[in-house]
C-alpha cells in the first residue's frame, strides 16, 4: 500500500523524529507565572486578590519561580488603572490565542474542502504500519489500537531523548536538528501543498517559477523563525507550518487511527506534562533551574510590546527586553518543526521568558502574550480538517468542532490562570471537540437534516 | 445583517468575543441534548409509520425549544457568576461590561450559532449545480431560508435582552413571554411552505421583540428621534 509515499515516507521519518521529540521539547517558559496572572487577571473566576492583578506590570522580571510572594505589592494610584488594564489584558490574551488557532483551522479546512489530494488515501506513514482495510470491525480495531501504540511510543522516545540532550546541554545537536526538520518542512511540503493546490485549480506554472516562489517562502522563513522578524509575518509561518503539518497528517492517518491517536496523545500530554516523572515536566523544572528560557521549540508566542506611560528613558531595558524577548522566539521556532512531537507542547504558558527588566518605575506594559506550542495547533487542526472531511454532515459537525475547541482553549486558559503552571493544552479541548464530533455526526445530523427537509425552524 | 452586528459591536472587545462563543457552545450543547432526546425517540419506534414520525418530529422541536430556554438560564446564571468575579479583580469595583451588554452578546451568540447550522449546509449546496424547487417543491426555498435565519437570528438576540432582564428583575411574565414567543416561531414553520403562515408572524414578533428590547436598554422614541436626526 505504500506507494509513492515511500519517498516521502522516509523523508517525513527523519523529520517526525525530529519534530516529535521537539514538540515534546516545549517546556513551559520560566515567566509562565506572568501570562498567567494576566490571563487570571482576565478570565479569573477564582477570587484573585488585588494585587495579583497589579502585578502584572512588575511581572516583567518573570522569573520563573516568581510566586506570588515575589510580587511587589506597591499598591499605588497607577495600580489601579492598570488592574483595569489587566482585566481586559486577560480576555485579550484569550483571543489572542484563537486568532491563530482560528486561522490554522481556517486555512486546514479551506485545503481539505477544496484540494482533493488530502482526501484521497494514497498509503500510510512508516509509523502506521498496520492498514485498515480489514474486513472484520474487530481487526480494525485492533489494527488502529496498535497504530497508537506504535505512534505513541515513537514520540515518547523522542521526547525522552530530546530532554537528555537539552539535560547534558547539547544544545548545538538540539538546534541543528531543529534547523534540519524546519527546512524539509519548508520546502519540501511547500513544494507538494502548492503543487496540489495549482493541479486543482488548473493552473499551470513553470518550474523556475515555481523554483523561485518556493524559495523565496522557504528562505524567508527560515529567517524569520530562527532569527528575527517581524512578529506578524513569524506568526504567520507558524500558523502556515502547521497548517501544512496538519494536513500532512490527516492525508496518512487511517480513520480509526487518527481518532484513537488524538485521543491517546492527550492523555499522553496530560501525564506527561502533570506526573512528577513526565518528561515534560522534567523539561520545565530543568529550564526553570538553569533560568533559561525554555527551548525555543513549538512555541508560538503572541506577545507584543508597548509602553504605557514613562517616567524614566527606557531605551536601556527595552533594548535588554528586545534582547530577551527575540530569544524566546528563536526557541519558538525550533519548536515549531516537531510535528507530533508538537502535541506534547500543549503548554500553555504565559509569554516572556525572563525580562531582566529592573526599574520599577517603567510603566512598560509589556503585552507578553501566551505562548501556545506548536504541537496544539497541529493536533487541533487535524481534528478539525478530519471532522470536515470525513463527516457526512459536512459543515455542521466542522463548526460544532471548531466551537468545541474553542471553548476548551478557553477553559485551559481559564485552569491555567487558576493554577500558575504548565498545563498542557490538549486534554480538555480534544475531548470536547471529540465528544461533540462524534455526537453532533450520529444524533444532530439526521435531527438536522430532516428539519431542513420540512423547512422547519427551531 | 448579524455578520456586520457581529463585526461592529462585538468583534472589539476580546470578553464579549468570548462571551459569544461560549454562548454558541451552550446552544450546541442544548442541540445535542435535543436531538438525542429525538434520535432515541425515533429509534425505538416504527419507521414507516408516517404520522407518527411527523408527530415525533414536533415533539423534538418543542422539546428543544424547551431545552434552549433551559440553557438560556443555565447560561445566564454562569454569566451572574462570572462577572461578579470580573467584579471582585476589578480595582473600582466596576465591571468591564454591564448585564445589558452580556445579555445582547449572549443572544447574539445563540442566534448566530443556530443560524450557522440552519443555513450553512444549505449555503454549501447553493454553491453547486441544481435547480431549486425541481421535484414540486416552493421555489423560493433559499430565499425564504435566508430571511428566516436572519428573523431567527435577531430574535435570539433579543430573546437574550428580554430574558436576562427578565431575570435580572425576577419579571416572571417575561421569561414565559419569550419562551411563548419561541415556540410560536417555532410552531409557524410548520406551515411551510406556505410562506405566508411562517414569514409574516415571525416578522411581526421579530419587530415586537425589537421594540420591546429596545424600550428595556433604556431607549424611547425621543432617542431614536435623535439618532435618527443626527442632533447631538
Amino acid at each position: 500500500m505504500i506507494t509513492f509515499m515511500n519517498n516521502s515516507d522516509s523523508e517525513e521519518e527523519p523529520c517526525n523524529e525530529r519534530t516529535s521529540l521537539m514538540s515534546a521539547e516545549s517546556p513551559p517558559v520560566p515567566s509562565y507565572q506572568d501570562g498567567l496572572q494576566t490571563a487570571e487577571a482576565g478570565e479569573a473566576q477564582a477570587h484573585r486578590k488585588r494585587r495579583t492583578g497589579s502585578s502584572r506590570s512588575p511581572n516583567n522580571i518573570a522569573d520563573g519561580d516568581m510566586s506570588d510572594s515575589g510580587v511587589p505589592v506597591r499598591e499605588s494610584a497607577l495600580e489601579n488603572e492598570e488592574e483595569e488594564l489587566t482585566l481586559k489584558y486577560g480576555a485579550k490574551h484569550v483571543i489572542m490565542l484563537f486568532v491563530p488557532v482560528t486561522l490554522c483551522m481556517i486555512v486546514v479546512v479551506a485545503t481539505i474542502k477544496s484540494v482533493r489530494f488530502y482526501t484521497e488515501k494514497n498509503g500510510q506513514l512508516i509509523y502506521t504500519p498496520f492498514s485498515e482495510d480489514t474486513p472484520s470491525v474487530g481487526q480494525r480495531l485492533l489494527n488502529s489500537v496498535l497504530n497508537t501504540i506504535i505512534m505513541i511510543s515513537v514520540i515518547v522516545v523522542m521526547t525522552v531523548f530530546l530532554v537528555l540532550l537539552y539535560k547534558y546541554r547539547c544544545y548545538k545537536f538540539i538546534h541543528g536538528w531543529l534547523i534540519l526538520s524546519s527546512l524539509m518542512l519548508l520546502f519540501l511540503f511547500t513544494y507538494i501543498y502548492l503543487g496540489e493546490v495549482l493541479k486543482t485549480y488548473n493552473v499551470a506554472m513553470d518550474y523556475p517559477t515555481l523554483f523561485l516562489v518556493i524559495w523565496n517562502f522557504g528562505a524567508v522563513g527560515m529567517i524569520c523563525i530562527h532569527w528575527k522578524g517581524p512578529l506578524q509575518l513569524q506568526q504567520a509561518y507558524l500558523i502556515m507550518i502547521s497548517a501544512l503539518m496538519a494536513l500532512v497528517f490527516i492525508k496518512y492517518l487511517p480513520e480509526w487511527s487518527a481518532w484513537v491517536i488524538l485521543g491517546a496523545i492527550s492523555i499522553y500530554d496530560l501525564m506527561a506534562v502533570l506526573c512528577p516523572k513526565g518528561p515534560l515536566r522534567m523539561l520545565v523544572e530543568t529550564a526553570q533551574e538553569r533560568n533559561e528560557p525554555i527551548f525555543p521549540a513549538l512555541i508560538y508566542s503572541s506577545a507584543m510590546m508597548w509602553t504605557v506611560g514613562m517616567a524614566k528613558p527606557d531605551t536601556a531595558a527595552r533594548g535588554a527586553s528586545q534582547q530577551t524577548w527575540d530569544s524566546a522566539e528563536d526557541g519558538g521556532e525550533n519548536h515549531r518543526s516537531p510535528l507530533h512531537g508538537d502535541s506534547q507542547m500543549p503548554e500553555t504558558r504565559s509569554p516572556g521568558p525572563t525580562r531582566p527588566i529592573t526599574s520599577f518605575e517603567e510603566l512598560e506594559e509589556e503585552e507578553r502574550g501566551v505562548k501556545l506550542g506548536l504541537g496544539d495547533f497541529i493536533f487541533y487542526s487535524v481534528l478539525v480538517g478530519k471532522a470536515a472531511a470525513t463527516a457526512s454532515g459536512d459543515w455542521n459537525t466542522t463548526l460544532a468542532c471548531f466551537v468545541a475547541i474553542l471553548i476548551g482553549l478557553c477553559l485551559t486558559l481559564l485552569l491555567l490562570a487558576v493554577f500558575k503552571k504548565a498545563l498542557p493544552a490538549l486534554p480538555i479541548s480534544i475531548t470536547f471537540g471529540l465528544v461533540f464530533y462524534f455526537s453532533t455526526d450520529n444524533l444532530v445530523r439526521p435531527f438536522m437534516d430532516t428539519l431542513a427537509s420540512h423547512q422547519l425552524y427551531i | 445583517p448579524a455578520l456586520g452586528l457581529f463585526l461592529f459591536t462585538i468583534a472589539r472587545d476580546p470578553l464579549r468575543i468570548i462571551i459569544l462563543i461560549a454562548g454558541a457552545f451552550f446552544w450546541l450543547v442544548s442541540l445535542l441534548l435535543s436531538s438525542l432526546i429525538w434520535f432515541i425517540a425515533v429509534k425505538a419506534s416504527d419507521p414507516q409509520d408516517e404520522p407518527l414520525q411527523k408527530g415525533l418530529l414536533i415533539f423534538g422541536i418543542m422539546f428543544s425549544v424547551l431545552l434552549q430556554e433551559a440553557f438560556r438560564f443555565l447560561y445566564y446564571k454562569l454569566l451572574r457568576k462570572a462577572i461578579k468575579g470580573l467584579v471582585a479583580l476589578s480595582e473600582d469595583s466596576c465591571s468591564p461590561i454591564s448585564i445589558q451588554q452580556t445579555a445582547y452578546v449572549a443572544g447574539m451568540g445563540f442566534g448566530l450559532m443556530s443560524g450557522a447550522f440552519s443555513m450553512i449546509n444549505l449555503l454549501a449546496d447553493a454553491l453547486g449545480p441544481g435547480t431549486v424547487g425541481i421535484h414540486g417543491d416552493s421555489q423560493l426555498y433559499f430565499l425564504t431560508s435566508a430571511f428566516m435565519t436572519m428573523v431567527l437570528i435577531f430574535l435570539h438576540t433579543f430573546w437574550g435582552i428580554l430574558f436576562f432582564h427578565g431575570c435580572e428583575h425576577r419579571c416572571w411574565w417575561e421569561i414565559t413571554a419569550v419562551i411563548i414567543m419561541h415556540l410560536t416561531v417555532s410552531g409557524s414553520t410548520f406551515c411551510n411552505p406556505l410562506y405566508m403562515g411562517s414569514l409574516v408572524p415571525s416578522y411581526l414578533l421579530m419587530a415586537t421583540a425589537a421594540t420591546w428590547a429596545y424600550l428595556l436598554s433604556g431607549g424611547s422614541a425621543q432617542n431614536l428621534r435623535r439618532f435618527l436626526l443626527c442632533k447631538s
